[in-house]
C-alpha cells in the first residue's frame, strides 16, 4: 500500500494560561494595547452579566439561563473578528459574540425569561435567532453563504455549535457543501468538553475536532479557546479568506465549560471538582488581564473601575428587563404570517378574550 | 395558450418565476443537467445558469436548511425534494425553523420558501417513493401546505407559494404529473392561497378531496350523475390552512359530505375537515360523515398499490353510504 492523502492539524495559541506569550510575533490588532483593552472589558462584561443572570434565575427572575462561564475568549474573538455584514448563527450561549454585535443584554434576558421579543434583538437585523435544536444552524450558515456568494456580495456567515454538534448529520453535511460550493463561511466548534453530562471522548475517537474538516476537504484549524488573541487571530484569517472567496472553514476553539450546562444541570453528578479547579486556573480572563498588567496597560485600581462600571451597565439592564411585562396574548399569532389565514385570525380573538378575562 | 402535463405546468411556473425575480433560485438533487427525475426542472438550468438552479449534495435535511439560511438572507429558494420517502430528514428543519422563524424574531426575519416535493402512489415506483404525507406538514404550525390537481392550478399554485413570503411545502401527485394535458395561459397569473376550488356543484352531497385522488372523485361524480346523485365536487388545493368557509357554505347546502384522500385515514387531513363540519355544521347534516381513504399501513410495494389507493369503485361505495344513510 501507499499513501494516497496525509492531513495534518494547525494549533494555534499566543497567550498561555499563566499569561506569558508562546510566540514572539504578535498580530497586528493585539501589538493595539486599546484592541486588547476593549476585547477584555467586553470579557469582563459579559463575565458580570453572565454571574447576574445566574442570579436572576435562583431568584426566581429567569426560566432556565445557559451560562457562558469560560468562553468568553472564544465567545468575544468571534465577535471582534467579524464585519457587522456578516451574519452570526449562534446557538444559545454566545453573549459576548452578540454583545459585540450590539444585542442588548435585556434582550438575552427577555429570552431566557420566555419573552419571544428576545430573538427580535438589537445589533445587524440580519444575524439568525438563537438555535435550540443542537447543530441544525449549520444549515443555515451555509445557506446564507450561498446566498452571498451568488449575490457576489464580501460577506461571511459563521455558525457556533459545541462539541456535541460534532456529532450530528447537520454539521457533517453543511461542512460538506460548504466545500463543495467554496462557499463563505467559518464554521465553529466551541470544544468545551462536555455536552451536559457526556464528555468529549465518549462523543468522538477524533484526537481533535478539527479534524473533522478533513472529510469535508476544507481546512480545519484547533485554537487555543481561552486565548483571545489566538481566537481573533484564526477567525480574522478565516472571515478574511471566506470574504475573499477561498472557501470555508472550520474553528476548534478548545475551551472548557466551567458553569453547569444550564441552571437546570448539576455538573457535579457527572465530574470531578479537580477537573473544574484544573479548568479555572485555565480560564480566559486570567491570562489576559496578567499579560495587560505585565505590559503596563491594567492594574487592581483599572479592574475595579471596570468591575463596578460592568456591574452598574448589567443592573441598568436587569432593571429593563424587570420592566418588559408579559406580552399582549395577541401576539402569539401576530407573527405567524405576513397574511395571518383565516383560522388563525379567529383563535387570536379568542386568545385575546380568554386572556382579557382569565389573564 | 399551449396545452401541457402537470408537470410541464410546474416548469413553466419556475421559469416564469426564474425568469421575472433575480431573488429566485432552484435547488435540489439531480434538478441542473438532469433537469429533475420527474423533468420537472428539465432545461431550467439551461436556460438560467447553474448559479440559479443548483444540484446540491445528495442530503434532505441539507436542502431544507439551506434554504431556510437563503430565504432569511433575501432569496427565494425553491427546493425540490427528490422522492416523497425522502422528505422525513427535512422535518426538523422545516417544523423547528422554518415554520417558526418570523414568530420567534417578531417578524425580524422570515422564511419565502418552496419545498417541493413528489407525493403519492400509483406510478409502480420502489419503496419510499410513493407516500402521502401532506398531514405530517398540515400538523405545522407556520407552513402552507398546497397540492395541486390540474395543470393549471399546479400553474396557478407554484406560482402564488414561490411569491408568498412564508415557508410552503407544495406536494405533487405523481399520478397527475403526465395523466393528462390541459391549456395553461403561460401569464405569470398566480392563484389565491388559503382557498379551496370547487371543480363541480352539486346538491345532493358534497365531496372534498385533493391531489390524486380528485381524479376517481371526478369519475365517480360523473357516474352517479347518471343515476340522477348531484355530487358537489371541492379540490382542497390548500391542505393548510384549510378554506373552512367553503366547505361549509356547501356541507350547509347539501347536508352530505364525504371526504377522499389516499393518505392513512389515522390522524389523516379527512379527520380536521370531518371534525370541524361537525363542530359548525352538524345540524345541516342528513348522514354521517364518510371518509374514504388509504389504510394505515406503509404504502405497500407496487403490486398491492392500486389496492391501497382507493379506486373509483371504493369512492363510489363510500358515497353511496352517505347518500343512502
Amino acid at each position: 500500500m501507499k499513501t494516497v492523502a496525509s492531513f495534518k492539524i494547525q494549533y494555534s495559541q499566543y497567550l498561555d494560561a499563566e499569561g506569558k506569550l508562546t510566540q514572539k510575533k504578535l498580530p497586528g490588532f493585539a501589538e493595539n494595547r486599546d484592541e486588547l483593552l476593549k476585547m477584555y472589558r467586553m470579557m469582563s462584561f459579559v463575565r458580570v452579566f453572565d454571574t447576574k443572570a445566574i442570579a436572576l434565575q435562583r431568584t426566581g427572575q429567569l426560566g432556565t439561563y445557559a451560562s457562558c462561564l469560560g468562553h468568553e475568549a472564544t465567545h468575544v474573538g468571534i465577535g471582534a473578528a467579524m464585519k457587522p455584514e456578516d451574519v452570526f448563527f449562534p446557538m444559545y450561549r454566545e453573549y459576548g459574540t452578540q454583545f459585540w454585535r450590539g444585542v442588548k443584554p435585556r434582550e438575552v434576558l427577555l429570552f431566557w425569561g420566555g419573552d419571544e421579543r428576545g430573538n427580535n434583538f438589537s445589533g445587524p437585523q440580519h444575524d439568525f435567532a438563537w438555535a435550540v435544536p443542537i447543530a441544525t444552524q449549520c444549515h443555515h450558515a451555509a445557506g446564507a453563504a450561498m446566498a452571498f456568494k451568488l449575490r457576489k456580495e464580501k460577506r461571511a456567515a459563521v455558525s457556533v455549535i459545541g462539541d456535541g454538534g460534532t456529532s450530528q448529520g447537520d454539521f457533517y453535511e453543511s461542512l460538506n457543501v460548504a466545500g463543495a460550493w467554496r462557499l463563505p463561511a467559518v464554521f465553529v466548534v466551541s470544544n468545551n468538553q462536555w455536552a451536559i453530562s457526556v464528555p468529549l471522548s465518549a462523543q468522538t475517537a477524533c484526537e481533535t475536532l478539527a479534524q473533522k474538516a478533513i472529510a469535508a476537504g476544507i481546512e480545519g484549524i484547533q485554537v487555543d479557546g481561552n486565548d483571545i488573541i489566538a481566537v481573533r487571530d484564526i477567525m480574522e484569517y478565516s472571515l478574511d479568506k471566506a470574504r475573499s472567496g477561498k472557501g470555508p472553514t472550520l474553528v476548534e476553539a478548545l475551551t472548557y465549560r466551567i458553569s453547569d450546562h444550564t441552571t437546570a444541570d448539576d455538573a457535579s453528578r457527572y465530574r470531578s471538582k479537580e477537573e473544574v479547579e484544573e479548568a479555572k486556573r485555565k480560564e480566559p480572563l486570567i491570562r489576559i488581564r496578567k499579560y495587560l498588567t505585565d505590559i503596563g496597560a491594567w492594574d487592581q485600581k483599572k479592574e475595579d473601575k471596570l468591575l463596578a462600571e460592568c456591574t452598574q451597565q448589567v443592573d441598568a439592564e436587569v432593571e429593563l428587563y424587570r420592566g418588559s411585562g408579559k406580552p399582549p396574548v395577541e401576539t402569539m399569532f401576530d407573527h405567524m404570517f405576513a397574511n395571518l389565514p383565516e383560522g388563525l385570525i379567529a383563535q387570536r380573538k379568542a386568545a385575546a378574550e380568554e386572556g382579557r378575562q382569565h389573564g | 395558450m399551449a396545452k401541457v402535463t402537470m408537470v410541464e405546468a410546474i416548469t413553466l411556473a419556475m421559469a416564469y418565476e426564474l425568469e421575472h425575480d433575480p431573488s429566485v433560485v432552484v435547488l435540489g438533487e439531480d434538478v441542473g443537467v438532469n433537469g429533475g427525475v420527474f423533468r420537472a426542472t428539465a432545461g431550467l438550468q439551461q436556460r438560467f445558469g447553474k448559479e440559479r438552479v443548483m444540484d446540491t449534495p445528495l442530503a434532505e435535511a441539507l436542502i431544507a436548511g439551506m434554504s431556510i439560511g437563503m430565504a432569511a438572507q433575501g432569496m427565494k429558494p425553491v427546493a425540490e425534494i427528490q422522492f416523497s420517502g425522502f422528505i422525513y430528514p427535512t422535518v426538523d428543519q422545516m417544523i423547528n425553523h422554518a415554520g417558526r422563524l418570523r414568530t420567534r424574531t417578531r417578524g425580524r426575519l422570515h422564511v419565502p420558501m418552496v419545498l417541493r416535493a413528489p407525493s403519492g402512489g400509483g406510478i409502480h415506483a420502489p419503496e419510499h417513493h410513493s407516500e402521502s404525507n401532506e398531514a405530517l406538514f398540515a400538523h405545522m404550525p407556520g407552513i402552507r401546505t398546497l397540492m395541486p390537481s390540474s395543470p393549471a392550478r399546479a400553474y396557478g399554485l407554484l406560482l402564488a407559494a414561490i411569491r408568498d413570503p412564508d415557508p410552503v411545502v407544495f406536494l405533487e401527485p405523481t399520478r397527475l404529473y403526465r395523466l393528462n394535458k390541459q391549456e395553461v395561459e403561460d401569464n405569470g397569473e398566480a392563484l389565491p392561497l388559503d382557498t379551496c376550488f370547487v371543480l363541480r356543484e352539486g346538491e345532493d352531497v358534497t365531496l372534498v378531496s385533493w391531489g390524486a385522488m380528485l381524479h376517481e372523485t371526478l369519475q365517480a361524480a360523473a357516474k352517479l350523475a347518471e343515476e340522477g346523485a348531484s355530487c358537489e365536487v371541492i379540490d382542497l388545493a390548500s391542505v393548510s390552512p384549510i378554506d373552512f368557509e367553503t366547505i361549509l357554505e356547501s356541507v350547509e347546502k347539501t347536508g352530505r359530505l364525504a371526504i377522499i384522500h389516499e393518505a392513512p385515514k389515522n390522524c389523516g387531513v379527512g379527520a380536521e375537515i370531518a371534525a370541524t363540519v361537525a363542530e359548525k355544521a352538524i345540524y345541516s347534516l342528513k348522514a354521517p360523515i364518510e371518509r374514504v381513504t388509504g389504510y394505515d399501513i406503509p404504502m405497500p410495494l407496487f403490486k398491492l398499490e392500486h389496492d391501497y389507493i382507493p379506486g373509483m369503485e371504493r369512492v363510489i361505495q363510500g358515497i353511496r353510504k352517505v347518500l343512502e344513510a
